[in-house]
């Protein structure tokens, strides 16, 4: 593990995996919406419920990305690991990405079930806050030049954001909120029917394994991308030194 | 199947996903050729200089 702190390793390594994990990741999103469009309606919300096989495994990762981040913003700050602010940059969009879906996904659930796309409600508004945090994210690698200032000061704001993550959490158990409870990871047991539990854990396995590929292949980007700018440094002082020899040969004649 | 109550709701909701989860994957592969192709020219580029 420690092996893959050196870019070039990682390298070596996300090469021989990515294959074997896209494909993995193709196989489970087959069975997870093969066995999502078989599951049974609920006896309430009817085939309605089937936006819960992407809209709760999107948040699920909405957050969960978050946690990566906070453990990479620590690695960045606290043990300078050398790939830790590459993991951090490259899943910024990523995360933007997971929280978008999810919020639209509530929202064309909530159009139907709740008569309105969008309530102020905690679980909601918490979820919105996530969103802007991880475009801020974004927006702050992109405005500042030299990467190491970028890395600290972006580490800085996930720390500090994180305390979003507990809100979004308990949003549901600390106010009264038009967003239902917590109904897979609760202390008793899931409440949910095994018939409609299932698909939604493949889904979710599914999700989890398409961020995994997706910050591998963004992470290699990251690592290109300093290697890029190395050599464009290196070529550029190639041909200083060059102008200057053959300045100074031109001279000495 | 037009008889599903909702069921707009529901297709629009995987097509926003499925989009979403196709523009990152697309970002990711054009950035990634992008690089690549930068990085062979700058290599046939320092080669080039190297060369008698």
């Amino acid at each position: 593990m420690a092996n893959l702190a050196n870019p070039t390793a990682f390298l070596a390594v996300t090469r021989r995996a990515l294959p074997w994990l896209a494909l993995a990741t193709a196989a489970l999103f087959v069975v997870g919406l093969w066995s999502a469009f078989l599951a049974p309606p609920d006896y309430q919300q009817g085939e309605t419920v089937k936006i819960m096989y992407i809209h709760v495994p999107a948040a699920w990762l909405s957050s969960f990305i978050y946690v990566v981040m906070t453990a990479a913003s620590l690695g960045t700050l606290v043990w300078r690991h050398p790939l830790a602010d590459a993991a951090q940059k490259a899943a910024a969009p990523l995360g933007a990405g997971f929280t978008f879906i999810c919020l639209v996904t509530g929202s064309l659930w909530g159009k139907p079930m709740w008569g309105a796309y969008w309530v102020w409600d905690a679980r909601l508004t918490s979820v919105l806050v996530l969103f802007i945090l991880y475009l801020g994210l974004v927006a702050l690698w992109r405005s500042i030049e030299d990467p190491g200032r970028a890395a600290r000061a972006a580490a800085i704001l996930t720390l500090v954001g994180c305390v979003n993550l507990p809100i979004i959490k308990f949003s549901v158990d600390w106010w009264n909120t038009l967003h239902q409870p917590a109904s897979v990871f609760r202390l008793g047991g899931p409440t949910i029917a095994p018939e409609l539990l299932w698909p939604l854990l493949v889904m979710a396995l599914a999700f989890t394994l398409l961020f995994i590929v997706l910050h591998l292949m963004a992470i290699r980007n990251e690592i290109l991308r300093r290697r890029l700018a190395r050599l464009t440094m290196l070529v550029a002082a190639e041909g200083d030194a060059l102008a200057h020899r053959f300045v100074a040969g031109e001279s000495g004649a | 199947m037009s008889e599903i109550p909702h069921i707009g709701f529901i297709v629009a909701a995987y097509l926003v996903s499925a989009v979403v989860i196709l523009a990152m994957i697309g970002a990711i592969v054009v950035d990634y050729r992008r690089l690549s192709r930068a990085l062979r020219r700058l290599d046939a580029t320092r080669k080039g200089d190297d060369a008698p």
